[in-house]
């Protein structure tokens, strides 16, 4: 991973999809798992399609695999939800290994589980493929309001300097013998989370007085860079029209 | 002197707390001089530096850049005439990539497409930092940083560079590279600072700011060799400056 990457999910290579202009690959993504998403649970062929795809993408991004499966592991939680389904699912059951659970629970387990798996799997690429700094764009060229995208600028900007700040007080506090065991000692974690807001606040009001002194004016101002060309969306349209017509037949014949 | 850069007169400025931070400042400086301003803390420094470019709003008196006085109507051009740099490059450098950050000022005043690049490249290059365009900002190094910084205003094209300390927290390596960088630019920069040898070194001329006045102005030099003038002042070389304060 470069060194002058901002965030862990990101892989950098140059491959078509990581040249792909980011608008392109999150209305991509979305419409993809959308599909995803619709698609009914016993159109089991039309999900290995849909995991074909994503190992088509991850194959062209020259992302990991290894690096795909251990990001999956942010839905273990759900996972682990899905696995209790047919075991208190009520309704018709059948024999699984000697155990008895319920066929309608199973059927939603799998539901879960392979939504999940492919939903986030499309996430992480997309994150895998496109910095933060372009994503932000994206959204700015699709429209989300600026306000929303500046705030999310803004954190993960300050993010990494103020978990540091909050770092260096716990060092302090560490230093002058405070080391919290029970919830009636906690008193000073809260003094200094209220520290903390104060510095983040007086950081802002700093932050916004050198904005005011380069010009801002309250919106942000469009700094250009590349718009998805035309074979970005066929290429990516492409992908979109595979995953929908999948859901589409899935819908139909089921 | 020659042509006038900046002209600062009868300034007073009283903090919302009813602290008085400016007591009536006067002070006129060159086309093309460096000029430092030096003064213990709490002298009203870095207000003085936030008036230049209308952040603050006086309570009296007038700021006027080149011919062109700051009132709330010309307020826009003074930003873009006077470039100031602040003491945290942190709170500089908010945008997700230091090309980013580069352009935001330019963008602000208009420029789009390949002119905002090449203003975004020639500013890097001022600062020789064109290999950090698309670096994160919080990866960088404090001397990166801080060049980084004063690109972010040199890309504004400003007549004047106003620096709130630039030179604390960088190493010795930063600190000479930092020099080096500001004695190669030729506009006119105002230099606020507690790094005496620093101002000796790039600027001719120094003030002494303290309690909201200028209590001394001339030749940096002569000032600094002037012990009594600078314990006055809560100021003093550092251990092994023979001949100085």
């Amino acid at each position: 991973m470069g060194a002058g990457h901002a965030h862990a999910l990101y892989v950098h290579e140059h491959s078509a999809i990581h040249n792909m202009a980011p608008e392109v690959k999150l209305v991509a993504t979305f419409l993809f798992v959308i599909a995803v998403a619709v698609t009914p649970r016993q159109a089991i062929w039309a999900f290995a399609v849909y995991a074909s795809l994503l190992a088509l993408i991850t194959l062209v991004s020259r992302v990991k695999p290894g690096f795909l499966v251990v990001r999956l592991a942010a839905v273990v939680p759900f996972v682990l939800f899905a696995l209790l389904i047919p075991f208190v699912a009520g309704g018709e059951t059948v024999e699984v290994l000697g155990l008895t659970v319920s066929r309608e629970g199973l059927w939603g387990a799998w539901n879960v589980l392979a939504k999940a798996t492919l939903g986030a799997g499309a996430s992480i690429l997309l994150a895998a493929t496109t910095e933060i700094s372009e994503m932000l764009r994206g959204m700015s060229i699709l429209k989300v309001p600026p306000a929303l995208t500046a705030i999310a600028m803004f954190m993960v900007r300050y993010l990494v300097l103020v978990s540091g700040e909050l770092a260096r007080m716990r060092t302090a506090m560490t230093a002058r013998g405070y080391d919290p065991r029970w919830l009636w000692q906690a008193k000073p974690l809260a003094a200094s989370a209220g520290a903390l807001f104060i510095r983040s606040y007086e950081r802002g009001e700093r932050v916004h007085a050198a904005m005011v002194a380069r010009g801002f004016t309250g919106e942000m101002p469009d700094l250009g860079g590349r718009r998805g060309s035309r074979s970005d969306w066929i290429r990516a349209a492409g992908l979109v029209a595979v995953a929908v017509t999948v859901a589409s037949f899935a819908l139909v014949f089921s | 002197m020659s042509r006038v850069a900046l002209s600062v007169a009868g300034l007073r400025y009283t903090y919302p707390d009813g602290r008085e931070a400016l007591r009536g400042i006067d002070l006129e400086v060159g086309v093309g001089q460096k000029v430092a301003i030096l003064g213990p803390n709490g002298a009203g420094k870095t207000t003085l530096a936030l008036h230049l470019n209308g952040i603050h709003e006086a309570l009296a008196g007038t700021v006027t850049v080149g011919s062109l006085e700051l009132r709330p109507e010309s307020v826009g051009e003074i930003r873009r005439r006077v470039g100031l740099v602040f003491q945290d490059p942190d709170d500089q450098l908010f945008m997700p990539t230091v090309a980013a950050d580069v352009a935001f000022g330019p963008a602000n005043l208009g420029l789009v497409g390949e002119e905002l690049e090449a203003r975004v490249a020639e500013a890097l290059a001022a600062v020789e930092a064109l290999s950090l365009a698309d670096r994160a900002p919080h990866h960088l190094s404090g001397g990166e940083r801080r060049r980084v910084a004063i690109a972010t205003v040199l890309a504004m094209r400003p007549d004047l560079l106003v620096l709130d300390e630039p030179t604390s927290g960088l190493d010795p390596a930063g600190r000479r590279e930092l020099i080096a960088t500001l004695q190669s630019l030729e506009m006119t920069q105002l230099v606020v600072t507690h790094d005496l040898p620093f101002a000796l070194e790039l600027c001719d001329r120094a003030l002494i700011l303290d309690g909201g006045v200028v209590v001394a102005n001339g030749q940096t030099q002569k000032l600094l060799s002037n012990p009594d003038l600078l314990a006055a002042h809560r100021l003093e070389m550092p251990f092994g400056f023979v001949g100085f304060g």
